[in-house]
């Protein structure tokens, strides 16, 4: 018998494309049918389709495969643990008492946003190295300070990102590879340096950080030992977290891990109890410690040739940067930083907003994030949207990644792993672009978060990694 | 003036929050509001926007607060009464559906897809339709705009994995019972058909339908298969696998005239099938099909009553004349003509269905010698820019043509631009007769007969106005069981002074018989 005899006494099942009405008259007849929101490769642009070919041919296609699999289980063999606290300079490499590390790409001092201009200036004070803002700005222009991205140097840093020689960082170490990765500790909400704020109070508690509580902090890890993360990021996502924007419970897990440490260490009870609570206040006190174990559970499948996975994503506040594991960690191919969309607070509007900023969205590169947005409905309210919208958002991520999740799982997807591992070309080829939740910085430094939502890495970023891609493989 | 409203120990997240102070900002009468728990963060915000109040020190994290800057006490409550509104306010939208981007993502919610319906620009419909083949999915291209060249490469693919790849410019197909894009719903019976046209295939299949036949596979093949580019690749394969299917005892073939070796090719293999074969190439020579031994039809609802007269294993006879009877349509006929005033001389056809607007003048032309159009029997009667500008004598159009879709749905599901054009001829005094198709079904406008009716009611009156009569023919393409009923749709026009006919052919005979008695 033929194939369409064959079909003749079959069930029939629809897949459409294109007019959508003829998927909802299926439905409508309760016909099994899937609709496919179908868009051209690359938006149409054939030279990028064209790379993408490219790249699809069977050797170089079987090469890439084999790539990503292995950075995918890289990814999840990783074995983060936070294995205590130190300076920045003290044991980030390459850290001098003039250098500035940024969030995003590299970016002049001319070129920074005003977000990120506001936070140098205040972490030039507070360092001593200017008096007050004229001077600090007068510092930052002159070429005596070396500015370099965080991601040049194991780190990572939320919104402008600003870490300076003796700011206190936590350090993940990547067990599995032996990778360490550092972040500064989270100031709280409001007017804070991380968003551009760089007043006396901001200057104040980056002082009292350094002298009061970091020390609390050292001895008590010291005293507790190691603490996995990765089992207790995956617990949060099991507690309405998603470990970017919303990161309530995995504060609660840490201090429940450290709290009687913290009372054993054998400093004042005075200074216990403010360390205690400056942590304890700040629901986004574990966004820095889930950055730096995102940065140490990616930052070891760069260098794996002919790997088109995302290693990074991250921006500056101007431009938005990604790297592609197979081309290196030099490579960043850079488009201009996308307004957030999203809910401002009382009293300010898009106006205020600066583009998108921070080193923060390595969460969502790692699979975390918006792409567990589903795993914490509170956060898709932002853009007004409904819980099946959060759903949508995690359930679209697996169209663009290789593979899934074995410790960060969803429970409202049956406890599917989230969508692990960007690919490049899946990117390109259905268009879907990584969603991202974030803060919103006002754009003139001083002022702090006015909001927050949703923004997507730019096309352009993708299309350039892919022509490189293509360029640097296809011939050999 | 300042207002604060303080709940104590009643908690709602912030988020929420964030959007009802949002939309408590829009009211009249509103300069600033800030609706929140009592934290730090929003207590600063209620000090910096100056919303601040006597009694806002004793608000706690634990509280719920309503701090709002207004024109008067009434506005305040009405603030009150929102945030109220939007706290107890549930999901209204129902769950959207997930859409996946590729192919590949459809299968893996599905991995039982047989049939895919593309109906993408035609520059990336091949590329679609060549992936579903690859996956061993059956193909119906809706799209136009596909190569020749890349219409033959897709089709020999599939011939040679043995798929359907109808189209590209394929618009109905029903497969097992189930209607593909544009189709109506069919009783199931036992007459497959195998059709080059999207409305020849629609009206014969109702017609069907309609004479208490039924339908076991409609299958599509798009306009060009049978030219002698393609060389009838898909309608071989199609009528291939209806011979060979046992729920299939008839055939019927729909197609304009093909190539001369192509036809040959094809009726060839209809008689070796051995099945009963009705063949309707639509104004085609009868004799060229008969010396197969197959069964010509002289119009899509001859092939109807032909295929419907072999199911039941009765002779077919050819059909040319009116289900009320002739005499009853002539008198008819003759009622309408004698309200017209002198003058009145002209048909005007407007269709929303391409094959059927084609049959209709080939119908007709025999006793005209010219009818014109934008897509016109002979070059000649080639109407230039049938869009904008006006109609000429007896005027045929079709609304699906290209100059009528740019920028524009297919009028079958947009049907505003046909519906204009039937007022906008009733003001030609030398106008006798409209003559239009209402197609319903799947896929087309969810009520066409609607607005029509309203077209039809503003017409007459434009003509009554002018001391004229204004006649109005119409045919409705569709079965009771379409969402839309073809007698509701019917009645619709009838009520708005239409008269409306069985068939196509019908209709056409029956302009006819007006014209004659003018």
């Amino acid at each position: 018998m033929s194939k369409v005899n064959e079909l003749f006494n079959k069930k029939l099942a629809v897949v459409n494309f294109g007019i959508e009405s003829f998927y909802h008259d299926q439905v409508h007849q309760n016909n099994p049918a899937v609709h496919v929101d179908w868009k051209p490769v690359a938006g149409g642009d054939k030279k990028v389709a064209g790379c993408l070919m490219q790249l699809k041919k069977p050797e170089l296609l079987e090469k890439i495969e084999k790539a990503n699999q292995e950075a995918l289980q890289r990814i999840l063999s990783a074995q983060p643990v936070l294995a205590g606290l130190s300076t920045a300079g003290e044991s980030i490499p390459g850290m001098t008492e003039t250098t500035i590390l940024h969030a995003g790409p590299p970016v002049t001092w001319e070129r920074m946003s005003g977000p990120q201009k506001g936070a140098v200036m205040g972490g030039l004070i507070y360092e001593g190295l200017a008096k007050d803002l004229k001077e600090a700005e007068e510092l930052a222009a002159s070429g005596k300070i070396t500015f370099d991205p965080c991601h040049h140097h194991h780190t990572v840093g939320p919104m402008g990102g600003i870490v300076t020689y003796h700011m206190p960082v936590w350090r993940i170490v990547n067990k599995a590879f032996d990778y360490e990765a550092f972040c500064t500790l989270n100031e709280g909400l409001g007017k804070v340096l991380r968003f551009g704020a760089c007043d006396q109070e901001v200057i104040d508690r980056l002082n009292r950080m350094q002298n009061e509580f970091y020390p609390v902090y050292k001895e008590a890890l010291e005293l507790h030992g190691e603490i996995d993360m990765k089992v207790l990021i995956a617990q949060a996502l099991q507690m309405g977290d998603e470990c970017h924007n919303r990161n309530k419970a995995a504060t609660s897990l840490l201090l429940r891990e450290i709290a009687t440490d913290i009372y054993n260490t054998h400093f004042p009870k005075e200074q216990q109890e403010a360390a205690f609570r400056f942590l304890n206040d700040n629901d986004h006190t574990f966004l820095n410690l889930s950055m730096p174990v995102c940065k140490a559970t990616m930052d070891p499948i760069f260098d794996i040739p002919y790997c088109t996975l995302v290693a990074t994503m991250s921006r500056n506040g101007t431009d938005f940067g990604i790297r592609i594991a197979g081309l290196g960690q030099d490579e960043w191919f850079t488009a201009p930083a996308e307004m957030v969309k999203g809910l401002y607070f009382p009293g300010f509007s898009d106006e205020d907003a600066n583009p998108d900023l921070g080193d923060s969205c390595i969460t969502e590169t790692t699979g975390i994030g918006g792409f567990c947005m589903a795993a914490s409905p509170a956060i898709v309210q932002f853009v007004g949207g409904q819980v099946q919208d959060a759903i949508n958002y995690s359930t679209q991520m697996y169209e663009i990644t290789v593979g899934e999740g074995n410790a960060y799982k969803i429970p409202s997807l049956d406890f599917r792993g989230s969508a692990t591992g960007i690919d490049l070309m899946k990117v390109i080829e259905t268009g879907i672009r990584p969603i991202i939740n974030t803060g919103i910085a006002h754009k003139n430094y001083g002022v702090g978060q006015v909001g927050a939502g949703l923004v997507h890495p730019p096309e352009d970023c993708f299309k350039k990694a892919v022509t490189a891609c293509a360029e640097k493989w296809s011939n050999g | 003036m300042k207002k604060l409203e303080v709940r104590k120990n009643a908690y709602y997240d912030s988020v929420t929050l964030m959007i009802i102070s949002k939309e408590v900002k829009k009211l009249d009468g509103v300069r600033e509001a800030l609706v929140g728990m009592g934290t730090d963060l929003n207590r600063d915000l209620v000090v910096s926007t100056g919303l601040e109040v006597e009694g806002f020190d004793a608000v706690t994290a634990n509280d719920f607060f309503i701090a709002a800057d207004c024109d008067s006490e009434d506005t305040f409550l009405s603030v009150i009464q929102k945030v109220d509104e939007l706290l107890s306010k549930k999901a209204d939208k129902a769950k959207s559906d997930y859409y996946p981007p590729t192919l590949d993502g459809a299968l893996k919610i599905d991995e039982h897809l047989n049939m895919a319906v593309i109906s993408v620009p035609g520059r990336f419909a091949a590329g679609v339709a060549q992936e579903c083949l690859n996956h061993d999915i059956n193909v119906m291209l809706f799209s136009d705009n596909v190569t020749v060249e890349e219409e033959k490469e897709l089709k020999e693919y599939a011939v040679s994995k043995e798929l359907l790849m109808m189209g590209p410019d394929c618009g109905t197909a029903v497969i097992n019972g189930v209607p593909l894009a544009f189709a109506n719903v069919l009783r199931r019976g036992d007459i497959g058909m195998a059709c080059a046209s999207g409305t020849g295939a629609q009206e014969v299949s109702v017609l069907i339908d309609q004479l208490g036949g039924g339908v076991s596979q409609l299958l599509g093949t798009g306009g060009r298969d049978l030219k002698a580019d393609i060389g009838g690749i898909m309608m071989k394969q199609c009528l291939d696998a209806l011979i060979h299917d046992d729920a299939t005892r008839v055939i019927t073939l729909v197609s304009k005239p093909p190539a001369a070796e192509v036809m040959d090719k094809i009726l060839r293999q209809a008689a070796d099938g051995g099945k009963p074969t009705v063949v309707c190439f639509i104004g085609g020579d009868p004799a060229a099909v008969e010396k197969y031994g197959l069964t010509a039809a002289v119009s899509l609802e001859d092939a109807a009553h032909k295929a419907v007269a072999l199911s039941k294993g009765e002779t077919p006879e050819t059909f040319e004349s009116f289900s009320m009877g002739l005499e009853a349509a002539e008198k008819m006929a003759k009622e309408e003509a004698s309200k017209m005033a002198s003058g009145q001389k002209y048909a005007r056809g407007l269709y929303t269905g391409g094959t059927v607007c084609d049959e209709a003048m080939k119908l007709m032309i025999g006793e005209l010698k010219h009818i014109y159009s934008n897509i016109p029997l002979s070059p000649e009667d080639k109407l230039e820019d049938a869009r904008n500008g006006k109609s000429k004598e007896h005027t045929f159009l079709d609304f699906g043509d290209d100059e009528f879709t740019v920028g524009r749905p297919h009028p079958m599901i947009d049907p505003s631009l046909r519906a204009e054009r039937v007022v906008q001829e009733a003001e030609d005094r030398e106008v006798a007769v409209i003559q239009v198709d209402c197609v319903i079904g799947l896929g087309s406008h969810e009520d066409p007969a609607e607005e029509l009716s309203q077209s039809i009611r503003k017409a007459k009156e434009i003509a009554a106005k002018d001391g004229r009569y204004l006649s109005v023919v119409a045919e409705i393409l569709g079965t009771d069981a379409d969402p839309q009923g073809k007698a509701a749709s019917g009645k619709k026009l009838e009520d708005a002074g239409a008269i409306v006919l069985p068939s196509n052919a019908q209709a056409t005979r029956f302009t006819q018989l007006i014209l004659k008695n003018l």
